[in-house]
């Protein structure tokens, strides 16, 4: 198939049609706006519906009745935005509920600003909302990424009736790559017996609800959710390797900064340093297991974790090598982008040697 | 072959479009390609520019720190991107309202008076396409019949004619450079 520029947060939003996603809810805010943009013009075309809600917490609401309904459903929001929509987060991911949820995240805390941010990596894998639950947290660092990524969040969201997170950030949204559609592997789908679509006199009524007010029924559900979870570690987790086999420094980043390292793993080879990346492509689950063995070879003198925050994700790179190897940070908070060359200086000084 | 292009002007001299029109043109030459904007508070008249990549091979990050190529449309992006610029590297000046020189003698400076171009060619929204017929002329990088394969795409019934204005705005940034 010809290969097609896309922007972005257009080819997230395309991705969603293609997908099935027939509704869309949201409020605007930079820098993913193209995201609602393109879907208030498109999702009629296909016989959908886009609401521009009246606030965030809104706009997750009516994502949670479409998702209880059994359509596939969508909003997307960057950093702010999505602080607000966690209690509806929640509460989708305790009533077993599919929906995809977009953040094309920012410089933060606050308001912040619009700049490229990997700063909500907490709130992604942890949960920005209340008890517990996890989402899947899906992290592409290519415009092939993210409209691949956006097709599958659908089938996942379904396969395990979660909600999924599509973690990306301002640089992704905005930038235009060549892309080729195509469609996700197969997943076969279970049927949606659980939505409250009509019981058409035929069928007892179906019941959406994440109150469960007896401390034992409230305690079978968490359970419930925690072997869903186990699941979901067990068979999700990706990441890919770069130059990794023979590394003695390795970076570990996602997304954006994946890029960033990749420039400088190339930059260090050039100059004779193995270096090598770790990128995690599920951020939860985090490819921990993966990880450490990759760390574990013999030849990795230090592990140099990379993020647009001030430092999130290596409290997992941290429990992923136990200690086995000296973990270092390079990052930057509230939009800044190291450039690559930070990077290769960080190599140098955990190698104890002079750059070149 | 990297080149890594600047961009730069007011918004509404077409500059994100200029770097639309390369990085699609490279994408149908089977190059890699990347447009990144600048996506700050801009409006209409502030400034606005956009990074390209085009390169045979994969490319790494699409931000673009030291241009191989800058098309500066205004003085204050002259002046804020020139001393990034690689060593012979190859400047653009839209010398219709830059009066300023390149003020490095390590880089090639192509002067194109695009708005007056465009303002004799009828339409000053074609200043940005004369622009680009430049930097295609200097660098021999891309196909001008590409270019019209997609403007013709872009431009049909009552709007065709603009296909031909645009090409002719082309010819004409090439022909400045080949004068120089």
């Amino acid at each position: 198939m010809a290969k097609e520029l896309w922007k972005g947060n257009e080819a997230v939003a395309e991705a969603a049609i293609r997908a099935g996603c027939r509704y869309f809810f949201g409020y605007p805010i930079t820098p993913q706006n193209e995201i609602p943009e393109y879907l208030s013009r498109h999702l009629p075309e296909h016989g959908g519906c886009f609401v521009q809600a009246e606030s965030e917490i809104a706009a997750i609401n009516m994502v949670y009745g479409a998702a209880g309904s059994g359509a596939r459903v969508m909003t997307s929001s960057s950093s702010p935005g999505i602080s607000l929509k966690q209690e509806g987060v929640t509460y989708i991911a305790c009533a077993e509920l599919p929906a995809v949820i977009v953040n094309m995240m920012r410089g933060g805390p606050g308001l912040g600003n619009i700049a490229p941010s990997q700063a909500d990596y907490y709130q992604a894998t942890r949960g920005g909302g209340n008890g517990d639950y996890r989402t899947v947290v899906l992290a592409p660092a290519t415009i092939q990424e993210a409209a691949d990524f956006t097709q599958e969040a659908f089938d996942i969201a379904d396969y395990y009736r979660t909600p999924v997170v599509v973690l990306a950030d301002g640089m992704i949204g905005q930038m235009m790559e060549a892309i080729e559609w195509r469609k996700p592997k197969e997943r076969a789908l279970p049927p949606k017996d659980w939505a409250t679509d009509g019981t058409r006199g035929k069928r007892p009524h179906n019941i959406i609800n994440s109150l469960y007010i007896d401390a034992k029924d409230c305690a079978v559900q968490n359970r419930k959710l925690q072997e869903k979870y186990d699941r979901i570690t067990e068979t999700e987790v990706r990441y890919e390797e770069f130059m990794a086999q023979d590394a003695e420094i390795l970076f570990v980043a996602y997304g954006t900064t994946a890029r960033i390292a990749r420039a400088a793993v190339l930059k260090l080879r050039k100059d004779g340093v193995k270096a090598g990346l770790f990128r995690p492509v599920t951020l939860w689950p985090f490819p921990e297991k993966a990880l450490r063995e990759c760390a574990a070879h013999e030849n990795v003198a230090a592990v140099i974790d990379v993020e647009l925050s001030m430092g999130q994700m290596i409290d997992d790179v941290k429990i992923a090598l136990a200690g086995a190897k000296p973990v270092r940070f390079v990052g930057m908070g509230g939009g800044a982008i190291p450039a690559p060359q930070e990077l290769v200086d960080e190599a140098y000084k955990a190698l104890g040697r002079c750059g070149k | 072959m990297t080149h890594e292009i600047v961009i730069s002007g007011f918004g509404g001299q077409g500059v994100m479009a200029m770097g639309k029109t390369l990085a699609e043109a490279g994408m149908k030459e089977g190059l890699c390609v990347s447009w990144l904007p600048s996506y700050g508070p801009e409006m209409r008249g502030g400034t606005a520019n956009c990074s390209v990549v085009l390169s045979g091979e994969e490319i790494i990050s699409p931000m673009v720190q030291s241009p191989t190529e800058l098309i500066a449309m205004n003085k204050p992006s002259l002046v804020k991107f020139e001393p990034q610029m690689v060593p012979g590297g190859k400047l653009f000046v839209n010398s219709s309202i830059i009066e300023l020189k390149a003020s490095r003698a390590d880089i090639s400076a192509y002067y194109i008076p695009c708005l007056s171009i465009a303002e004799e060619l009828g339409n000053i929204k074609v200043a940005n396409m004369v622009m680009l017929g430049a930097y295609i002329g200097a660098t021999g990088l891309l196909q001008t019949e590409t270019i019209r394969g997609m403007l013709a795409h872009m431009f049909t019934g009552p709007k065709a004619a603009l296909v031909e204005l645009n090409i002719e705005a082309l010819r004409r940034g090439a022909a400045c450079v080949r004068e120089a």
